[in-house]
Order: structure tokens, then sequence, then C-alpha cells
């Protein structure tokens, strides 16, 4: 049996869960990376103003379609009544059903209805017929490993702040920052320019710490990536807001901190038009810049 | 938004003692204003509130009050403070609302924050009265949706109403509220209309702000009553305050075969909207929205395929700052001649 995963918005907080999990079974996991065709593919489904990060996934599902059994796509609402999530996520699961014909698994996380992590693993496997006490077992194993992961990757992001090169943090979405089609772009201009890149997803507790740039922020991502900003402001040189066309999320929050910080810093907006001599000239002269400061 | 503006003016300045000043009408002005200080992509009704924000706080206003919730309308009033702030005003303004949920505590405090008189009996006596109000403007409104292109003296059910809201702004006691409402319940019926029996009809549904506030859909109930077209509304204030969560739930059990969750804000409604438009067999939905909103995008595809797979013709409308005029009266007309043309084959 396959699973498609759909390598865009979920997949970059819980694959590595879901991949663990699936072990224990033995189910083999399909993705893709993201390109052009994807992009193309996903233009034609999603309707116009949709955000970019979204035309991804509908192209991923396009993809995915013929090549697997099944698909999961999850619905998570919220951790909390003060960590929700993007109204575009609660969408992805009906979206995807009425626009194409395929076997959807999927499960709820709402914290604020008393839905939590381990509930909704029950639910996705039993959709998939496994027993309940192989499905706890599994969840527990999974989140060992998935901790023990997620504190390697934070390990080496942190450890990139003493370093001696340029810093930069990129504030920006992870399925946004970690795509194979967005991201890359940034990455490999600033690799280029000598500069060490931290990503704000990538920090223990940061959310808290949104707390004084914005107190009213209610959206979990965003707390994340607002809190890595005062967690190392001090150690940084500047600061690039990645932001897909147009993101709701961000469009309020990344303008509200822009007027508060005191930092350089470059509000990159993508959209699918891709013109990549564009984005090295913007990050060439930026790099200028801070180096000239 | 629209006549909401007397109820409100009605419970604050009962109970709370403050001079209640009601911002001006939304003009061309107002947008004008508050898209030259707002974020590049954020939704239209950001930059109605802000550009209303600041001809209130421009006629000395200090007090200013938000809410809202559900998408990124509970995030509002953090940035447009910083806004204003930063262009040099001087004000307070109150978000009443928590992470996007009602939370009767912070309402409280806010409440207290401003009037320290202030007593919670009085407080609760006229915000039923207010709520009444609201409720039964709402029935009213309904009434005239569904008759007013049919009038045979124009303006009649505008006057008529005219009349009915200065006398709202007056009543002192819930009872005699409801004896104006039947009272001005049965003139409305009086009102000598002209229905023919193949009469169409038309639902509105989308996102709340562009649907409630006529500026911002540029008058576009009033364009399609001018065509002799009865409206089915669904959103008003009573929907959002009071009966929220019930359709809600209504909606996901009556369309289990197009949506499985809750989406934001009032996507879940509307596909469910769509749905009962499609069943009681309306000769066309408009759906209307500002740029940008988040929810609605999410939702437009799945309300598309409902609507063709009961063949029922759909028209979307996305409204921003400087969205022309004629542009969406061409759009509508077209509409209009083409489900004319269906009824009579």
């Amino acid at each position: 049996m396959k699973i498609g995963i759909p390598k865009a918005l979920y997949y970059y907080y819980y694959f590595e869960k879901w991949r663990y999990f699936f072990d224990e079974f033995n189910i083999e996991l399909v993705s893709f990376d993201t390109d052009r065709e994807i992009i193309a593919k996903g233009n034609y489904y999603a309707s116009s103003e949709m955000c970019l990060s979204l035309k991804i996934f509908l192209g991923h599902i396009a993809k995915l379609v013929d090549k697997c059994d099944y698909i999961l796509i999850p619905k998570v609402d919220n951790y909390g009544l003060k960590d929700q999530m993007c109204a575009n996520f609660s969408c992805l699961y009906d979206l995807v059903n009425n626009l194409f014909d395929v076997k959807i698994l999927t499960y709820e996380i709402d914290y604020i209805h008393n839905l939590n992590e381990l509930k909704g693993f029950i639910k996705l496997g039993k959709q998939l017929n496994l027993k309940i006490k192989d499905i706890k077992k599994a969840y527990h194993k999974a989140c060992i490993k998935f901790n023990k992961k997620m504190k390697e990757k934070i390990m080496i992001n942190t450890n990139k702040l003493d370093s001696c090169n340029k810093k930069i943090l990129i504030v920006s979405h992870a399925y946004n920052i970690h795509d194979n089609y967005i991201g890359k772009i940034i990455k490999d201009n600033l690799t280029k320019f000598n500069c060490e890149i931290i990503y704000s997803d990538l920090f223990n507790n940061t959310s808290d710490l949104s707390f004084y740039l914005s107190n009213e922020l209610y959206w979990k991502y965003s707390k994340q990536n607002i809190g890595a900003i005062v967690l190392c402001k001090e150690k940084i040189d500047g600061i690039i807001f990645l932001t897909t066309f147009p993101c709701g999320l961000d469009s309020l929050v990344n303008e509200l901190v822009i007027r508060k910080i005191d930092k350089p810093y470059l509000n990159l907006v993508i959209d699918d038009l891709d013109a990549e001599a564009g984005i090295e000239t913007r990050i060439e002269s930026f790099v200028d810049i801070l180096e000239q400061a | 938004m629209a006549n909401y503006y007397i109820p409100a003016k009605y419970l604050f300045s009962n109970i709370l003692n403050v001079d209640i000043m009601i911002a001006p009408f939304i003009t061309s002005k107002t947008i004008e204003l508050g898209s030259k200080y707002s974020p590049d992509f954020v939704c239209t009704p950001f930059k109605y509130t802000l550009g209303s924000m600041i001809e209130a706080l421009d006629n000395g206003a200090n007090i200013l009050l938000q809410f809202g919730g559900g998408c990124r309308y509970g995030y509002y009033s953090e940035l447009q403070e910083k806004i204003l702030k930063d262009l040099g005003y001087k004000f307070e303004l109150y978000n009443l609302i928590n992470a996007g949920k009602a939370d009767v505590k912070r309402i409280y405090k806010t409440i207290k924050k401003i009037d320290k008189k202030f007593n919670v009996f009085k407080g609760l006596y006229y915000l039923f009265i207010a709520i009444n109000m609201v409720k039964y403007m709402d029935k009213i409104d309904d009434y005239i949706r569904q008759n007013i292109g049919f009038e045979v003296k124009k303006g009649s059910f505008d006057k008529l109403l005219k009349e009915m809201l200065e006398k709202f702004e007056t009543v002192k006691n819930p009872f005699s509220l409801y004896v104006l409402y039947k009272k001005y319940f049965k003139k409305f019926k009086q009102i000598k209309i002209n229905k023919p029996n193949n009469y169409l009809k038309v639902g509105v549904i989308g996102e709340l702000y562009t649907l409630m506030e006529p500026f911002s859909n540029y008058y576009l109930e009033k364009e399609l009553a001018s065509f002799n077209i009865e409206i089915k509304r669904f959103t008003n204030v009573d929907y959002l305050l009071f009966n929220n969560k019930k359709v809600h739930k209504k909606a996901l059990k009556n369309s289990k075969k197009y949506m499985k969750y809750k989406m934001g804000a009032d996507a879940s409604s509307n596909v469910y909207w769509t749905k009962y438009l499609c069943e009681h067999k309306y000769d066309g939905i408009i759906h209307i929205k500002s740029s940008f909103c988040t929810p609605e995008i999410g939702v437009m595809p799945i309300i598309d395929k409902i609507a063709s797979d009961y063949d029922i013709p759909i028209i979307y409308f996305s409204f921003d700052a400087n969205t022309s005029e004629i542009g969406i009266k061409t759009r509508l007309e077209a509409f209009y001649d083409m489900i004319e043309m269906r009824k009579k084959r």
C-alpha cells in the first residue's frame, strides 16, 4: 500500500512524525519535490486569488492522484485558543475532496474541542484497519524519534548563531523556506554570498516570546516566527521576511513587526511568476548594505 | 455598517456616560485614506475600517472600539492601532474580542475602564433592548429585500424604513419597541407592490463585511432591485452574533456530501446556503467578497461544484479599493439577461 503525502503545507510540520509512524506498519510513503510542472498544475486547479503555497499544494495533489492508494490530508484547526492556524488549512480536505476523485485519509486536531494528536492518529489508523494497541505504541515511538530529530535540527540552527559570517534570519513559514522551489533560490543566493542562514521555525519555545512584539497574535506558526526575532535580535545582522503572495497572516503580522524592529530587513514577496534574476539582485543588494553597515 | 449603527449607538449612549460619535458615512474618500496607509495585500474591510477610524479621529473622537473574529479580522486592531499611532494620533483603541472569540470578561473590563460608574443590570437591560432591535430590523430588512424590486411607487420602502429607525432611537422599554415593530411591519405590508407570477429570485452570499456595507459592494442590492428581482440574503447581524453556531452545525449536517469539517469564518455557512438556494430553485446565485478574503477563496471551488451539480448559474464579484463601478454594473446586467433568458425557456 502507498500513501501519498503532498510536499507542501502540512508536510513541513508533520512529515517526520508520519514517516516514523507508518514505518512501524511497513507502509510506503510517496511524495515529490516541487518543480515548475507542479506549479503549473496547481495553477490550473486553484482559483486565481489563492496563495502560492496553496497552489503548490494543489499541484502536488494533482501529481499524486494516480500514483498512490490514499492521500493523507489532516485538518489541524488549533492547538488551543491562542495557537490557531491559517483559515486555508481548515478547508484543505474539503477542497481536495471536491476537486479530485481520490481516497483521502484524514484526522482532526482541535484542542479547544478536546481532539488531541493521539486521538487524531487513532482515527487515522482506524481508517487503515489497524489495531488501537498498535497505533498507540507506534505513535509514542514516532513521537520520541520525532522529538530527537527536532532537537538535532534545533541544535544545528542555534549553533549557527555563533558563526562569524554574516548571519541572516529568515522569517517565513516552514512550508515556504524549506520548499524546493520557493526557498531554494533564496538559500542558494545567500550561501553564494557567504551568509549564514538561520531559520525562524527551528527554535525552542519561541512562541511565548512573540508577546514582546505583538500581544494579540493568535496564530501558532506566526507566533513562532515572530518569537525567533525577539530571541536572536542581538546576534543577527539582518532579517529577510519571505512571503508568498497573498498570504493573509503575513500581510498583517509582518507589517506590524516591520514597524517595530530596528534591524535592517528585506521584505520578499514571491508570486509564481518566477524571476530568479530579480530575487538575486535584491538579495545581493541587501547583503551589500549589511556589509557596509 | 448599513443601519446597524442605530442599535449600537442606542446601547452605548444609554449605558455609558460618554459622548457617542457616529463615524461619518463611508465615501470614496474613506477608502482612499484607508488604502493609503494599509499594507499591500490586506483584505478590503481593513482599509475601510482604517479609513473611517482616521475620519473619526479627525472629527475629534478619542476612544475607538473594534471587534471581529473568525479569520484575520480578530487581529486587525493591533496593527490599526500601530498605524494610527505612527501617524501621530492620540487615542485609545479597545479590542473587545480575544483571539477571534468573544470574551465576556474582557468586554466587561473594557467598559469599566471607559466608564467607572457602569452598572451591570442597566447594561444588560439595554443590551436586551438593543438585541431585540437588531432582530426586528433584520426581519424587516428581509421583508424589504423580498419586495423592494416590485414597489409601485419608487422609494416608498426607503422612506418608511427611515421613519421607523427614527422612532426606534427613542424607545424606552422592550414592550414599546415590540409594539412599534408590529405597527411598522403592518405598514410595510400595506405598501403596494406589483409582483408578477413569474418573477426572478436571486440569492446573495459571501463575505460578511462586503455583504452588509452597501458602499463596499457599490449598492449591489439596489441595483438588483432595479431589475425587479427578489433578493435573499442570509448574513445579518442576528446571524453573526446569535445564530452562528447553530447554522454551522446545521451546515455540517446538511451538506455532508460537500463538506466534512468546519471552515474558517462564514465559509461553511456559505456552502450550506449555496445548497439551500440550489434546492429551493433560485434562478441565480451571486457570491461577493472583498479581494484576498482567505476563507472565501478556499471554498469558492466547492461552491462552484455545488452550483454546477444543481445547474444553477453563479457569478463571483471580488471588490477592492479601486474596483470600477461600471464594470460591475455591466457584469451584473449580463448576468441578469442570462438568468432571464433561462427563465423564459
